[in-house]
């Protein structure tokens, strides 16, 4: 057996933490409808937007922390770890239902309009919840802006016997990945859907840059090293990113249309994003490979006041990103029931994104806190009298 | 972005010329608003020039307004209104196959009756919303609407896309997201115009031009609504089929 790979280094990178809080930031933005404020996210200037930063970085990290568990503690231990988590968030999403439920059933109660007869046939679910929260609780029924936990959930189920096969051989582990990719594609193979349809992020499709997160973590990334920082490379992803930036502008002023041969608008579209696209991934790998190089490991700003509030947002991704639906949510209650002027917009924008921060650092400082706090008494000899073994 | 760059310019114009004409009907043109790319309309083109000029509109629930006088007060018959005036010398008449919740591959189904029913020289195609909300396959969606287009088109008829509603109310809970781009790609490939009611609404709403939030019973606000969408409806069809058919 090869010498196995270790996960590279033992300390935190920040990196990681400061660009999925951003990420973070940009899926709340994305996902308040209408709002101005989102005209900043990635996905308007090019074809891959914050998923994608969040489905990489999430498969490094949990490469990172269960790799380090399948070493040590072998490949049972670590498995069952995964799927802890994968109940957690499974727990979350449907957290997150309730609430979406209750919306709806304020707005099916409190909104009518003649103009919006067909639109309001959306509530009718409500008629038959017994078949619709069931189809939800199987993950088949999921609402809008609602795929992401779902996918993370099915990513992490089959993830302790890849994460198996990549500690044994990184670049087999990688191969299967992509040849589930290829497979899916040829194939047209998705999950179900409620009530059509299949998953609006197909996991065959999305695992794949899960996978390479994971493969990064586990190696993959020193391996690259020197290919990383080539100019050409760089070169390369400049140009991508310029050539996908010309055709985002392409959607807002369709006039600017006429410019786009009709060739090439012939190979690129459409840009499926339920499939993972391939210029999809390769607008995000482009992103990835300019940012490592101009952010290196341990940049010594990482540790600047500026970066924290993102950082300790990524710190705690799968609480913030819940928080951040929530608040998605009540946002777009805010712009419908209160005010929705621009103003409203940034409005909310920034006090949604200062509630994060704020839960986030509450949450590291609980964390800290409670390992401060004295052990349980049985582990300190004498103190409840007689039970230390 | 866009919606702000329109934004800006909209408000630049409309202070010039709101002033004088305040108290007058709804300003349902927006200054600055670009139509979606225009593409020719031959066969309605040749239907102006013969005096006369049937149109059907295919749709679902949002082409028609609901209680006994909807159907007279909707962008349809609007549409019939506004292109009579705009072109008196040409007889003007719209038809309609609207069904409520019926997605796009099972208007396809019907559309070859219609067609020999009503022979059209345009079909104006309302859909989407409702693909949204079933959440159909989007190739499937976009397989039907390359079908209706081609079924029109052998049948002699042109094509005209009118996207979905915006409804700032339900935009939480209707992912229109990919079944609009879907729409405007097979838009763009096949030559048909787009009449981009999404985007014209939402300027509307941002505008003040009309309060999409409101809930009400009454009708009138959305009387207004398609007396709106049937005038700039027929605007997009008469500047289409003035474009020259080899650009």
């Amino acid at each position: 057996m090869a010498a196995s790979p270790v996960p590279a280094s033992t300390e935190r990178d920040l990196r990681l933490d400061l660009f999925r809080g951003i990420a973070l930031w940009l899926i709340f933005l994305g996902h308040i409808p209408s709002n101005t404020v989102s005209w900043i996210t990635i996905r308007n200037y090019g074809f891959s937007d914050a998923t994608e930063i969040f489905v990489f970085i999430s498969g490094y990290s949990a490469a990172f922390v269960y790799g380090r568990a399948m070493q040590n503690a072998g490949f049972v231990i670590a498995a069952a770890r995964v799927l802890k988590r994968a109940w957690q968030i499974y727990v979350a999403h449907v957290f997150l239902f309730a609430i979406y439920l209750a919306e709806i059933a304020y707005v099916s109660r409190n909104f009518d309009n003649p103009l919006y007869t067909e639109e309001m046939g959306v509530v009718d679910f409500m008629k038959n919840p017994d078949v619709t929260i069931l189809q939800a609780l199987m993950l088949k029924f999921k609402p809008v802006n609602m795929d992401v936990l779902p996918l993370y959930i099915v990513l992490l189920l089959w993830f302790a016997p890849i994460l198996w096969l990549l500690l044994r051989s990184p670049t087999l582990g990688l191969l299967v990945s992509a040849a589930i990719y290829a497979v899916m594609w040829t194939f047209n193979i998705n999950l179900p859907g409620y009530p059509s349809g299949g998953w609006v992020f197909n996991p065959f499709a999305w695992q794949l840059l899960f996978v390479l997160g994971a493969w990064c973590a586990l190696g993959g990334a020193q391996r690259l090293g020197r290919w990383l920082n080539s100019p050409v490379l760089i070169g390369f992803a400049i140009l991508y990113l310029a050539f996908a930036f010309s055709i985002a502008m392409t959607w807002y002023f369709p006039r600017l249309a006429v410019y786009v041969p009709a060739f090439v608008g012939e190979a690129i579209y459409p840009i499926d994003k339920a499939n993972l696209d391939v210029l999809r991934i390769l607008h995000f790998l482009s992103l990835a490979v300019i940012t490592v190089y101009f952010v290196p490991r341990g940049w010594p700003a990482l540790k600047r006041p500026m970066f924290w509030p993102a950082i300790v947002c990524g710190q705690h991704s799968l609480e913030i990103f819940c928080l951040g639906v929530f608040l998605s949510f009540a946002g777009h209650f805010v712009f419908t029931e209160l005010s929705n002027t621009i103003l409203s917009h940034f409005i909310v924008s920034f006090s949604g994104i200062a509630i994060m921060v704020g839960a986030a650092a509450m949450i590291s400082w609980y964390k800290r806190a409670e390992k401060q706090i004295p052990r349980p008494p049985s582990r300190q000899p004498g103190f409840a009298g007689g039970d230390v073994k | 972005m866009k919606r702000i760059l329109l934004l800006v310019v909209a408000l630049l114009a409309g202070a010039q010329s709101m002033a004088p004409a305040q108290a007058k009907p709804v300003q349902c043109r927006v200054p600055g608003y670009q139509a979606e790319r225009i593409f020719p309309l031959p066969q309605v083109t040749k239907a102006i020039d013969k005096k006369r000029l049937v149109i059907l509109v295919v749709g679902n629930g949002s082409s028609v307004l609901p209680g006994p006088t909807g159907a007279s007060v909707s962008f349809p018959a609007r549409l019939q209104v506004a292109l009579s005036k705009m072109l008196p010398e040409v007889e003007v008449k719209v038809d309609t196959d609207v069904v409520a919740r019926r997605v796009a591959s099972d208007a396809v189904k019907s559309l070859p009756k219609a067609l020999a029913e009503i022979k059209p020289a345009l079909v104006v195609w309302q859909t989407g919303t409702v693909d949204a909300m079933q959440t159909i396959e989007p190739d499937q969606f976009s397989r039907a609407l390359d079908a209706g287009i081609n079924i029109s088109r052998s049948a002699g008829a042109d094509v005209v896309f009118v996207n979905a509603q915006y409804s700032p109310r339900t935009e939480s809970m209707i992912a229109l997201g990919v079944y609009a781009e879907n729409m405007r790609w097979v838009a763009m490939q096949q030559e048909v115009p787009l009449f981009d009611r999404f985007g014209l609404m939402r300027l509307w709403s941002d505008m003040g031009t009309f309060d999409l939030y409101s809930a009400t019973k009454k009708l009138d606000m959305a009387e207004r609504v398609h007396d709106c969408i049937g005038l700039l409806l027929a605007d997009l069809v008469i500047e289409a089929a003035r474009t020259p058919k080899d650009r």
